[in-house]
């Protein structure tokens, strides 16, 4: 059983307060959906909690042990996985490349200088490819792929260090309606297969409220609600600030 | 007291012409985003014609001063045509190639103003009507100099109007900022950029013509003042005219104090001053961050050819090389061994640039300490050739150890500058430790042992250290090293965020290349006989980025292949000139002109508009 939790981090940049005080407990078994309007401060918490970026204040910890201040790899390493909002691929490498880099650095072997990389760790890379349907695609180059198959490979890179926490920002953006809810629905089966926890960001409602287990909203950078996908579509003000016209 | 104040003013006056050089070098950066090394050949020129002026106007202080202006104008009137002619096909190239480019035109320039001026230094007459010096608590200290003192902020205020009050200093300054929206404004961005560079240039120029009465004008002052502009640049913050000058000052104070605490290696200073500059405040004392030159991608994304039946190959070529002394003269044999020499050297730049994308400006650095290396242990230390070639690659990779801990905080532009800078340390000690490295005279009678004499035995000896270092290349490109480092180049934020420690692998190729090149060195210091401090000079650097950029970027044969057909080019054909710089130069030109997205860039090319065509 896995435990995140984010205490009242804050982050502003210049004069702007992008983040400002957000907690929440993220657990093994969650799908937690973290929706906002452009601008609420979604990207920035993910950078804040993977430690790209450091916050001015607040706590992130994971079963107990403190995140803020490690770098991006050490928070990797402590079991966080990460896929972009804007996808980063290897774009040089095939794809089987691609998860086995990630499996490579799993298994501290980055640094050998004799074997061929690319006949080290290809049968579990392509089980990976295959649980995300790119196995057909496995020794194309990674910078030819259509984004929503790129966005497939940063899953399968993600799950390659067998993560216990995954922050997934907008995995489904620039995807076609079919491939979203399957990748989603593939995502909920992993967090029932594995008890991952996984924090997402989305902006395709049909994603967030079918498959979410809780919703966060943010606004302006403050968690405005918090609950099941029920209570947050009934709550009065995420009407108000973020659904707006459709209430 | 007096004699420190003296010292703070020449100071001062060393300042003025730094800055006068390097506010053109930062402006043209600003808004082109190209590092023209060609500045400083804008400077020599300058000087030149200055020269030639005074000497025939110079007599009235009207004369002189109107000599100086017309050098200046004619400097940045050449810069216009150099935009026109070169740079204007290179601003979207990768920042190797804008580099490369520039370098070639300080190559020709060279050697047009020998062929214009002849090789002898010459000594200018004294500003007219400034000849005399005034007593400062009783030191005498030159007039024009203090003249000198008062045109630096004299320029940067009228650079301040230029660019704060006028029209055209405003459209520059977004230009700077933003050329895309500017062009999309309907400013036509051709017109001002040629503007820019007649400008940057006549500044050049005028801070050439101004060393007229002050020193020597040669033919070696273009390398060296534009190297101390990069630094006095990348100091106060690329693009940043204020830095420049604050810079300027700071460096100038640097120079005239510190020769007097170690006069054996002020060179050695000022770039320390820089490394450290960079390493405290990455963007220099008053860069921006976004002022970061956007890095175009300095090497392909396409997957490295790994060639069918590699082994195969290598394996014939080899027996082929093997067998070459069965057939080959002494001469051919000769002119193998140091193509051999020169693969390693090259092949251990593609490391860094193929897999790594980072564009090295200074490789010669550890070719360099690798034949140093090998020479003093012979010289000073009695070294049987093993040992001595042991120490080639121990000692370069050593100095890598050092430097590329510095070099890698910083990426793309910085990264070029930063090896630039170390190599230029490493270039100065040589030349001025005149008690341990001989200098200029260089490191005489490095002959290899008895059993290796012959030019076939050194040859073999040559082959088989090379061939198996280049193995071992080959072996960490393919190899999950390789692969690291290749996809912190494809994109350090998913390296870092899958637990790829970037910078430890880009400063591990840079120890491993550094010694690869070391070693490259320590035969070619055997081969030769001898050592001389061009072996770390920045062309010797630039020779081993043509090789690299000759045989293509994508393919780990690459470089062998560039190696071979640069180095037969320079024996073969340059040696039949006298102006091989001139040649040299336009063959890189040219290279640059025509494969301005780099060659795997112009093949893609290539095979689209065929596809096209049959399509």
């Amino acid at each position: 059983m896995t435990e995140l939790v984010v205490h009242d981090l804050q982050r502003s940049f210049g004069g702007v307060q992008a983040v400002g005080g957000v907690s929440f407990t993220l657990r093994s078994g969650d799908l937690l959906a973290l929706i906002g309007p452009n601008g609420a401060g979604k990207s920035t918490c993910f950078n804040l909690l993977n430690g790209q970026l450091r916050p001015d204040s607040g706590s992130v910890r994971l079963d107990g042990t403190e995140l803020v201040g490690l770098p991006p790899r050490r928070i990797w390493a402590l079991g966080v996985g990460r896929t972009f909002q804007i996808t980063a691929t290897f774009a040089s490498m095939t794809v089987a490349e691609n998860v086995q880099m990630v499996l490579l650095s799993r298994a501290r072997r980055l640094f050998g200088l004799w074997r061929p990389a690319a006949t080290q760790f290809r049968e579990p890379a392509l089980a990976l490819l295959d649980r995300v349907g790119m196995a057909a695609q496995a020794d194309r180059p990674c910078g030819v792929l259509a984004y929503g198959d790129v966005k497939r490979v940063e899953l399968a890179m993600a799950l390659a260090s067998e993560p216990t926490v995954l922050l997934m920002d907008e995995p489904t953006a620039g995807m076609a309606p079919a491939e979203r809810l399957a990748l989603m629905a593939l995502t909920a089966e992993l967090v029932r297969e594995r008890g991952l926890a996984v924090l997402f960001t989305e902006h395709d409602m049909d994603a967030v409220f079918g498959h979410a287990t809780r919703v966060l909203v943010l606004d302006r950078g403050r968690l405005i609600a918090e609950g099941s996908p029920d209570q947050v579509r009934a709550d009065p003000r995420v009407q108000s600030v973020y659904l707006g016209g459709e209430a | 007291m007096s004699f420190l104040l003296v010292q703070a003013l020449s100071g001062l006056a060393t300042a003025a012409t730094l800055f006068l050089v390097s506010s053109g070098l930062t402006i043209v950066f600003g808004v082109t985003r190209i590092v023209n090394f060609a500045h400083g050949s804008f400077y020599m020129v300058g000087a030149y014609a200055g020269w030639s002026l005074i000497e025939r106007f110079g007599g009235t202080p009207a004369g002189f001063w109107g000599s100086v202006a017309a050098a200046a104008l004619a400097m940045g009137v050449l810069g216009a045509a150099m935009e026109i002619g070169l740079l204007r096909r290179l601003y979207r190239s990768p920042e190797l190639f804008q580099l490369l480019g520039t370098f070639g035109v300080v190559l020709v320039v060279q050697d047009l103003t020998a062929w214009a001026w002849g090789p002898e230094d010459l000594l200018g007459r004294r500003a007219s009507g400034l000849k005399g010096s005034i007593d400062i608590l009783d030191q005498p200290f030159p007039l024009y100099d203090l003249v000198l003192i008062g045109l630096g902020p004299l320029v940067l205020g009228l650079l301040w109007l230029l660019f704060n009050r006028t029209r055209w200093g405003t459209l520059v300054r977004a230009a700077t900022q933003d050329r895309e929206m500017t062009s999309a404004l309907g400013v036509d961005p051709a017109r001002l950029f040629t503007g820019v560079l007649f400008l940057g240039c006549a500044l050049a120029g005028l801070g050439g013509a101004l060393q007229v009465p002050r020193e020597a004008v040669t033919l070696q002052m273009d390398v060296a003042i534009v190297v101390e502009a990069f630094v006095v640049v990348v100091v106060g913050g690329m693009g940043s005219l204020t830095g420049a000058f604050l810079a300027s000052l700071l460096i100038g104070q640097l120079q005239a104090f510190g020769i007097l605490v170690f006069p054996q290696i002020t060179l050695v200073i000022v770039f320390l001053f820089m490394a450290v500059v960079l390493v405290l405040r990455p963007h220099g004392l008053l860069g921006r961050a976004e002022e970061m030159p956007p890095t175009a991608p300095a090497t392909v994304t396409v997957p490295l050819s790994r060639g069918r039946h590699a082994g195969v190959w290598a394996l014939a070529l080899l027996a082929v090389m093997a067998a070459a002394p069965l057939v080959a003269g002494d001469y051919a044999l000769i002119l193998l061994t140091e193509v051999v020499i020169l693969a390693l050297f090259a092949a251990s730049l593609h490391l860094l640039i193929g897999l790594g994308g980072l564009v090295s400006f200074g490789h010669a650095a550890w070719f360099g300490l690798g034949a140093y290396g090998s020479a003093l242990l012979v010289k000073h230390m009695d070294a049987p050739m093993p040992l001595a070639l042991a120490g080639a690659p121990v000692l370069a990779g050593l100095g890598a150890l050092v430097a590329g801990w510095f070099c890698v905080r910083r990426s793309g532009l910085y990264f070029a500058m930063l090896t630039l800078a170390f190599a230029q340390i490493v270039w100065s000690i040589a030349f001025q430790w005149y008690a341990v490295t001989g200098g200029d005279n260089g490191i005489l009678g490095v002959w290899p042992s008895a059993w290796a004499a012959g030019k076939a035995a050194y040859y073999w000896l040559t082959l088989a250290l090379c061939g198996g270092a280049l193995w071992l290349l080959r072996r960490a490109a393919f190899a999950p090293f390789g692969y690291a480092l290749r996809a912190g180049r494809d994109s350090g934020l998913r390296a870092e965020s899958v637990g790829i420690d970037v910078r430890r692998f880009q400063w591990m190729a840079f120890v491993l290349a550094g010694a690869a090149a070391g070693l490259a060195g320590g035969l070619y210091a055997f081969a030769k006989g001898s050592v001389f401090p061009t072996l770390l000079a920045v062309p010797q650097s630039v020779d081993a980025l043509v090789m690299v950029l000759m045989g293509g970027i994508q393919t780990v044969a690459g470089p062998l292949a560039g190696a071979a057909v640069f180095h037969l080019l320079e024996s073969e054909v340059m040696s039949m000139t006298d102006w091989w710089r001139l040649v040299l130069g336009l063959i890189i030109v040219a290279l640059v002109l025509v494969f301005p997205k780099g060659i795997v860039g112009f093949l893609s090319g290539l095979r689209s508009s065929f596809g096209r065509r049959r399509a």
